[in-house]
């Protein structure tokens, strides 16, 4: 968790915006609103714009109105705060996964295999007589850590090689779009069946490793195009006019105004890695036990479903929970980062 | 145009050695098909020595893909783990799958495409809001968790759909697996069509076409669908990709003996040429489908001139 105190800034941008007028921004109602949600205004939510943020802390004042508007919308959309909601339960329960579970997941009595609810285990027994409801909290960990780091990943490598391409262009450029076309060709769940079949662990690690290896050239895509875009702006003229280093233009004054649309399609993506670590653990060669993960415990659910679903639809259930909640908020986050929107 | 093919013809052969080669650099070097060969137990060094001369396995390992590669254009494709010839594997599997993919994409473009239509057209209501909450819901549902529920529901619990599918595969057995396939990329479909619409149905052209008085029905499908359709097109044309890859998971719920159980079967057993020749004309299909989009272009929009 952040300190509360950095958050502060951010919430005041829009109000500091709307103060100083833009022909588009609206009036003075909206702000006196704005002043009477701000302290209702949860602190969980705030945190979970703040990925973005870092970029308009070190940028010029150009960026900013783009990141108050959308934090202006972003808290007034439902879908929004539910999904962020949801996220930050996640993340708790991912954090310390036994304040919410009943007991451990390994404690298991093949003497209740299979056994329905009853009243101190609400989602029932497992093939091997665990707790589903422990096993499912637990779970959580897994499918949340794999979609951050393998996200953080993709996105960094994809920003750094498609930003460099699309900033200096030039041979990189050309070399980099055939690259993407090679790992384009390649269908995601295929590569990964055949990546993680001959790398021999069940950590997270290599399944993070995996996705990273063929996610970034979506991310570099967007990174690239949308780094084209801003270096064509007349301040990045401007500045370089003014002598200022590659490092600096792109830093400065790139980076933030081309860093929208990367944040929109990782969060997606993010809900999407989850569901991928999931089939590959079905499949058998993501996550092995120990390591507890839902797609494990779906495809041991799966023999048996018949006779007793409520084995695989527990874990089902969540692990579609967590992917709806990422692909909702990254849907919110576009919602109010685009322009032709407003 | 036949010039443009040819352009876009060479330069798939880049994309298509570096797709292959990098498949077959994870199964060639980062596993180890010989060891795959004997199983759990450790195999004999001499004889191990003898099996990695008779498959080349002792030379680097990009001679050992040119000399893949040119076997494979004179149609030799190894031989699966049973000692059967991959390519009969293949003679077998790709005739189902193709099926498959093929009923998903009718599936994924007539519903996709008119549930986008129709949503887009009528942007924030209440059809809208329910076409957007459903597509969000069925994307967020991996496909493996949709393909047991539907099982579930439509083969055990009201017997309308049979559970799995016999060995030839025919249509109507196809229709649910096809669906559960299709699932996910209607869903993009849907909404990439939606977008494309909204944002197209306000332009001039469609202003003019109404101001003339031409009849609402004309208006969305010859002015308004087609100049819609492209990045649908596009979507389409990568889709058939995933749809193919994504059949494995399909394939395993549904007991089809497609290219997706042939492949699954291939990766398990570490069986190099399985995994190596069903990949590549993976690679073949998806290019191939990119290049039929971007000819469709020229037929979507006259604007665009293939030279």
């Amino acid at each position: 968790m952040r300190d509360p105190h950095s958050e502060r800034p951010d919430d005041v941008d829009p109000l500091a915006n709307a103060g100083t007028g833009g022909p588009e921004l609206p009036n003075s109602t909206e702000v006196g609103i704005d002043v009477a949600t701000e302290e209702a205004e949860s602190l969980e939510n705030a945190d979970y714009t703040h990925p973005g943020d870092p970029g308009t802390a070190t940028s010029a004042t150009e960026a900013r109105s783009l990141w108050g508007h959308a934090w202006r919308d972003l808290r007034r959309n439902p879908i929004f705060l539910v999904s962020a909601l949801l996220i930050v339960f996640l993340v708790f329960v991912s954090l310390w996964p036994s304040v919410v579970a009943g007991g451990s997941p390994y404690d298991c009595d093949l003497a209740h295999s299979r056994e329905g609810a009853s009243g101190s285990h609400p989602f029932g027994f497992d093939l091997q007589g665990c707790d589903v409801y422990n096993r499912t909290v637990y779970g959580a960990r897994a499918s949340v850590s794999v979609g951050v780091f393998a996200t953080l990943g993709a996105a960094l490598l994809g920003t750094v090689l498609g930003g460099l391409a699309g900033y200096f262009g030039g041979w990189w450029d050309g070399v980099l779009s055939r690259i993407t076309e090679i790992f384009f060709g390649i269908p995601i769940l295929l590569g990964g069946l055949v990546f993680l079949s001959v790398v021999p662990s069940g950590s997270i690690w290599p399944v993070i490793g995996f996705i990273v290896l063929l996610g970034w050239p979506q991310i570099a895509r967007i990174a690239r195009g949308s780094v084209i875009t801003a270096k064509q702006n007349d301040y990045v003229q401007a500045a370089r006019s003014l002598g200022a280093s590659n490092s600096r233009i792109m830093l400065r004054h790139v980076l933030p105004n081309a860093v929208a649309p990367i944040i929109v399609v990782a969060t997606i993506a993010l809900g999407t890695y989850i569901a991928l670590e999931a089939t590959l653990s079905y499949l058998g060669v993501g996550l092995k036990p120990p390591t507890i993960s839902w797609g494990q415990d779906i495809s041991t659910a799966a023999p048996q479903y018949r006779n007793a679903p409520h084995m695989l639809l527990w874990p089902a259930a969540w692990l579609s929970v967590t992917v709806l909640a990422f692909i909702m908020l990254g849907d919110a986050v576009r919602d109010a980062l685009d322009p032709k929107l407003r | 145009m036949g010039r443009y093919v040819i352009r876009r013809l060479l330069q798939m052969i880049p994309v298509f050695i570096g797709s292959t080669f990098l498949i077959f650099l994870m199964v060639y070097a980062l596993g180890d098909p010989v060891t795959a060969f004997f199983g759990d137990r450790r195999p004999d060094p001499a004889t191990a020595a003898a099996i990695r001369h008779e498959y080349n396995l002792d030379k680097p390992l990009w001679q050992q893909y040119l000399i893949y590669m040119g076997k494979i254009f004179t149609g030799d494709f190894g031989t699966a783990f049973n000692g059967e010839p991959v390519v009969d594997l293949m003679a077998r599997a790709w005739p189902i799958t193709i099926r498959l993919a093929l009923l998903a994409v009718f599936f994924q473009a007539i519903v996709g495409i008119t549930l986008g239509v129709l949503s887009g057209l009528r942007r924030g209501r209440a059809l809208d809001t329910s076409v957007l909450l459903a597509t969000l819901v069925v994307i967020s549902i991996p496909t493996f968790v949709m393909g047991y529920l539907l099982q579930y529901l439509f083969g055990v619990n009201w017997n309308i759909a049979p559970v799995s599918v016999s060995a030839a595969a025919p249509l109507d057995e196809l229709i649910l697996p096809a669906i559960v396939l299709a699932l996910v990329s209607l869903a993009y479909t849907t909404r990439l069509t939606r977008t494309s619409v909204s944002e197209n149905a306000r332009a001039d052209y469609i202003r003019t076409a109404v101001a003339k008085g031409l009849p609402g029905r004309r208006i969305t499908v010859r002015h308004l669908l087609r100049n819609s359709l492209i990045p649908v097109v596009t979507f389409l044309g990568i889709d058939i990709g995933n749809l193919m890859g994504g059949a494995i998971v399909t394939e395993r719920i549904f007991n089809i003996q497609g290219v997706g159980y042939q492949l699954y079967q291939g990766i398990l057993r570490q069986n190099a040429p399985t995994v190596v020749g069903f990949v590549t004309i993976l690679v073949i299909i998806f290019l191939l489908a990119n290049l039929l989009v971007d000819l469709l272009y020229a037929v979507l929009d006259p604007r665009i001139r293939l030279a």
